[in-house]
């Protein structure tokens, strides 16, 4: 059983519907203590990482996400769902992030010029090209952002795709077990739904 | 490269799509899911759904509709006409929509568009810009579907609505809508120049070369149209085919 969080910050008819049409079981949960019998989990999130983190917290959801992580499960963070894997965001200096994966979350530099949010659909580039979650995917695949900030990981090699758009940043991230996409494959028709197929079918 | 966006728009009356769709495989072109579905296979980028209809008591017929199309398409869509409240936005983003699009409430009360930027992020609301040109040469904000004029300059609202939070600005030139003679492209650029914001033309649509016009000397981030899609005098494929002979960046 695939779990996916609700705490309150998105919209997730559109990730449990499109499990749905691929034969998954997802169960979307405002409880916590659910987390105990899934297999995957998927971590979405729309808005502003401070509240988001607030929000995640006041519901108890930080220390069994820290755990299931630690256990080995599939774990997938969707666009803020990926901000908050990480440490820390300039979003809200105060507030303290994940930290499942080192590093932190800025915003577009204004020097860059460019219209934030950036908004719309980007191509994917791969820097690794064996990952489970991305299997069928083909180089510049076109995929669907709306975001302002992008996360810059401590380690390099967890960078599974960049994006271009004034600078490279990451688009997509693997740490073993642990997954996170900028875009919204819910939304991006063909390829965004094969990504979530995979991790559908991953380990099974 | 971020590529450029083409948006079809559906009228909606009462739950139903108005001025039909006429894709022939389509049993039932009054019907949003249907008509989104095709839409959909089309490879259009963003669906917008327009809800004409007038009385309040509308609302949960619309809501229906967005989850219905939400559970069907796995494109990002917005739902614009005659959301008055932050209640109105919360429950239309809960059934499914990606983004709302204020327009004549949001020039009634502008402290509706920096609540809802706030409650939900500026990257799901639009502010829909009715636009009409003056004897004089300068543009003004109209209304109420384009009935009733106000002292807003278009530039100048369009500024102030990126200010107030609005994540994006979908521009109709009333002079242009419904030529097919071509998006207005002065006032498209005047307002993707002043603004950080993506930029979405409307109006006017009526050949391939008009899309390449607005996305390059109109310095439009997207493109909308309606009737032109609706009757396949152009398809969505052929469209993006020809943006890509030309050198546009656009999703395939």
């Amino acid at each position: 059983m695939i779990l996916i969080i609700d705490y309150g910050m998105s919209n997730l008819r559109s990730v449990s519907k499109a499990l749905q049409n691929l034969g998954g079981e997802a169960v979307v949960s405002e409880n916590p203590s659910d987390l105990k019998g899934a297999a995957k989990v998927i971590l979405p999130g729309v808005g502003a990482f401070g509240d988001a983190m607030k929000e995640l917290d006041a519901r108890g959801w930080v220390r069994p996400l820290l755990d299931f992580a630690a256990s080995g499960k599939p774990l997938l963070g969707i666009c803020l769902g990926l901000q908050l894997l990480f440490e820390s965001s300039e979003e809200n200096r105060t507030a303290k992030g994940l930290g499942i994966v080192k590093g932190d979350v800025v915003r577009f530099p204004a020097f860059l010029n460019l219209k934030v949010p950036h908004m719309g659909w980007n191509q994917l580039k791969f820097k690794q090209h064996d990952c489970p979650l991305t299997a069928g995917i083909r180089d510049g695949q076109y995929v669907y952002f709306v975001h302002s900030y992008f996360v810059r990981p401590a380690d390099e090699g967890c960078v599974l795709a960049v994006t271009d758009y004034g600078l490279p940043f990451a688009s997509m991230i693997w740490q073993g077990n642990v997954f996170g996409c900028q875009f919204h494959p819910e939304k991006s028709q063909e390829a965004g739904l094969s990504m979530i197929e995979n991790f559908l079918r991953m380990g099974v | 490269m971020l590529a450029k966006r083409i948006i079809p728009c559906l009228d909606v009356k009462d739950g139903r799509v108005v001025k039909g769709v006429r894709f022939l495989e389509l049993r039932d072109a009054g019907d949003p899911v249907e008509c989104a579905k095709a839409y959909d296979r089309d490879q259009a980028d963003e669906l917008v759904f327009l809800d004409i209809t007038a009385s309040h008591e509308n609302r949960k017929t619309v809501l229906e509709m967005v989850r219905k199309v939400a559970e069907n398409i796995y494109i990002p869509f917005t739902v614009g006409g005659g959301i008055r409240k932050i209640e109105d936005i919360r429950e239309l983003l809960k059934a499914g929509c990606d983004k709302v699009s204020l327009n004549t409430f949001a020039l009634d009360n502008e402290h509706l568009v920096t609540a809802a930027s706030e409650r939900f992020g500026s990257q799901c609301i639009v502010v829909a810009i009715d636009s009409r040109r003056n004897p004089d040469g300068t543009s003004s904000v109209y209304t109420h579907g384009g009935r009733r004029p106000t002292s807003w300059d278009t530039v100048g609202w369009a500024v102030q609505a990126e200010k107030l939070g609005a994540g994006e600005i979908l521009l109709t030139s009333m002079d242009a809508d419904g030529t097919r003679n071509g998006y207005d492209l002065e006032i498209t650029r005047a307002v993707a120049d002043a603004v950080c914001i993506p930029v979405i033309a409307s109006g006017g649509a009526g050949k391939n070369s008009h899309l390449y016009d607005a996305l390059t000397a109109g310095g439009a981030d997207a493109v909308l149209a309606a009737s032109i899609f609706h009757y396949g005098e152009i398809s969505i494929p052929a469209a993006k085919k020809y943006l890509i002979e030309r050198g546009i960046a656009i999703r395939t």
